[in-house]
């Protein structure tokens, strides 16, 4: 019984890795809370969604199709209005972020009502050793997993990716070093919204898609990224399997309502004992 | 707009149609007003921290919503009307003030995702206490007894009373050490704390005076509307609304959120009256153009010019004062 929740917790873990690493990269880099970041991933899902239902296309190849949609409206909503403000006071920025959420939650309301829409794909399920696990679930971590790997791959290893890190280290010397600042911002802005709008195609067949939910994810993401530390690949990953396990262990033994408020909870403890989170660095790594 | 003491004689003009609402207007006005009151204290109140010692506080919701179960919980259990709100208020005053020794450590962007965290855990401590607070179906507040037109009027007054403490300590802290003092944080706290002042206690006492009117205008509106459940007394929505309000009119001025509150709630009514499916999108928008219009708020802008214009004066500018 114990391995089942610590199984489901890893599984939803991996989920909110997903959820929380491109939050966390624009947190990190820009110093931004980027409050789209929940409609985002619900944008994502409706993409896939309709592209399933009325174009008949595997949610699964609908994940890069999504992911460069969001990239797209990322790299403009920075370019054009939140790189304005980038530098001003946090009060300023994520107010902003907040209201340019409002206006994409109100209208994908109006647009898709907020009726509950799911991407069925039948899969069946794995039972070994009294485990039960949902072959679209597993499907979802593997690709969870997979995504969050890859930005860490392009963060690593390519020229855009070390751009963003030096960036993120020294503003000033990375113009100086010819790196076009706003041009990364940017770039990362929509990097962060790339990975929200893939999660949401991803989260579309194991979760309802509906506006509801926006709000739950940017809580996730909140967590995730003061527990993990903010602006890190791997921070995300720790900080999101631990959440998963310890929301899955919380809401075998206290019940399931408790599961969230745990969460917080661990948040403002964290925040105020270690706001650097568990895996907190200075650079983007 | 220059001058604080014309400012001061607009304010009174306001707060007279405000209460004379239920003679020249409908039932519906006195409504509005009562609500216009209503966000006033919480914009006012916000103000303390947000506007004051620059801290981005998002827990006014936290506040309001506490305050309105406290208020109902104790009313319900018998406690007299004004009782219950003054209760309300001295326990979200406390609250507050605890929790705010232990959030206030933190900055910028921590503090806050912690004052969004506090909102949440408040709410669901609330909806999971299910014995004292109903849980998510709510609770009933008693009724207050009389007509319809008494009502209106009694919580209208109620409103407009707090709205009115809540203007003086404004003007008070203004003008005192402490608003000096909060003024020295938000322009470089390290330096203040190096000059002598006591940045974590005048931190704490901003954050509680943000919380105290907040929980008693709380309390009040719950024996108003006589029932509250977790999601509409702990609005995420209000937690933005209310420094967009303050910040509208003119964070860290007196009667900036007067004029942000006032003129946000008219036009938001204007909106749902029109376009109600849009509510959200309308404070998204009035947001894009409340950063990149007006960054001091509707008070710090020059209205000289147009003024002039208005008036067919033509003359040249008047040298700057």
């Amino acid at each position: 019984m114990e391995f089942q929740i610590l199984i489901n917790g890893l599984v939803l873990g991996a989920l909110y890795a997903c959820i929380a690493v491109g939050f966390s990269l624009v947190w990190g880099v820009l110093n931004v809370i980027n409050m789209l970041h929940g409609s985002f991933i619900i944008l994502g899902g409706y993409i896939t969604f309709f592209a399933w239902s009325l174009l008949g296309i595997n949610p699964i190849l609908m994940i890069p199709i999504a992911g460069a949609i969001l990239y797209g409206l990322g790299y403009f909503v920075q370019l054009g209005v939140i790189n304005k403000v980038v530098s001003k006071p946090v009060l300023v920025t994520l107010t902003l972020t907040f209201g340019l959420d409002m206006i994409l939650y109100n209208f994908m309301n109006v647009a898709f009502t907020a009726t509950p829409r799911r991407v069925t794909l039948d899969l069946g399920s794995l039972e070994f050793f009294d485990i039960f696990l949902p072959l679209d679930r597993l499907l979802a971590m593997v690709l969870a997993l997979a995504l969050t790997g890859l930005l860490y791959w392009v963060m690593q290893k390519s020229r855009v990716g070390r751009a963003i890190v030096a960036v993120r280290m020294d503003r000033d010397a990375a113009a100086l070093m010819g790196i076009r600042v706003e041009h990364i911002y940017a770039i990362t802005f929509g990097i962060g919204a790339l990975m929200a709008g893939a999660t949401g195609a991803v989260f579309a067949f194991i979760f309802p898609v509906t506006t509801n939910l926006a709000g739950l994810y940017i809580g996730k993401a909140f967590v995730v990224c003061i527990i993990g530390g903010l602006g890190s690949v791997p921070g995300a990953l720790v900080g999101g399997l631990m959440l998963g396990v310890i929301e899955s262990f919380a809401g075998h033994w206290l019940g399931p309502q408790h599961a969230i408020t745990i969460g917080f909870v661990l948040m403002l403890v964290l925040l105020v004992v270690r706001p650097t989170g568990l895996l907190g660095k200075k650079g983007y790594e | 707009m220059r001058r604080p003491s014309a400012q001061y004689v607009f304010f009174a003009i306001w707060v007279l149609i405000l209460c004379t609402s239920p003679f020249t207007g409908s039932n519906y006005m006195v409504r509005v007003a009562t609500n216009i009151a209503l966000f006033t204290v919480l914009a006012q109140s916000w103000n303390f921290i947000g506007g004051f010692t620059g801290y981005p506080s998002f827990s006014t919701a936290a506040f309001f919503g506490l305050g309105a179960y406290a208020g109902a919980i104790t009313q319900n259990m018998g406690l007299p009307l004004v009782l219950a709100w003054l209760f309300a208020t001295v326990f979200v005053t406390v609250f507050a003030a605890i929790l705010g020794g232990v959030i206030l450590r933190l900055r910028g962007h921590y503090f806050a995702i912690a004052s969004f965290a506090l909102l949440e855990v408040a709410r669901l401590v609330i909806a999971s206490a299910t014995e004292f607070t109903g849980g998510g179906n709510g609770m009933n507040v008693r009724l207050f007894p009389g007509g319809p037109d008494v009502v209106a009027q009694v919580f209208l007054y109620s409103m407009v009373t707090i709205m009115l403490a809540t203007v003086g300590l404004t003007i008070w802290v203004d003008k005192s050490r402490l608003g000096f003092g909060l003024r020295c944080i938000k322009q470089n706290e390290d330096a203040a704390d190096m000059v002598g002042i006591n940045t974590t206690l005048y931190k704490i006492i901003a954050y509680a005076l943000s919380a105290t009117f907040c929980g008693t205008v709380g309390a009040i509106y719950a024996s108003w509307v006589g029932y509250i459940d977790p999601l509409d007394s702990f609005e995420i929505l209000l937690t933005l609304k209310v420094p967009v309000m303050a910040m509208l009119g003119g964070a860290g001025t007196v009667l900036g959120p007067v004029l942000g509150a006032a003129s946000f709630s008219l036009l938001e009514e204007v909106f749902w009256a029109n376009f109600l499916e849009y509510n959200f999108a309308i404070l998204g928008f009035v947001i894009v153009v409340l950063i990149f219009y007006l960054p001091g708020g509707l008070l710090k802008v020059d209205y000289r010019p147009l003024w002039r214009r208005l008036t067919g004066h033509t003359s040249s500018r008047e040298p700057a004062e």
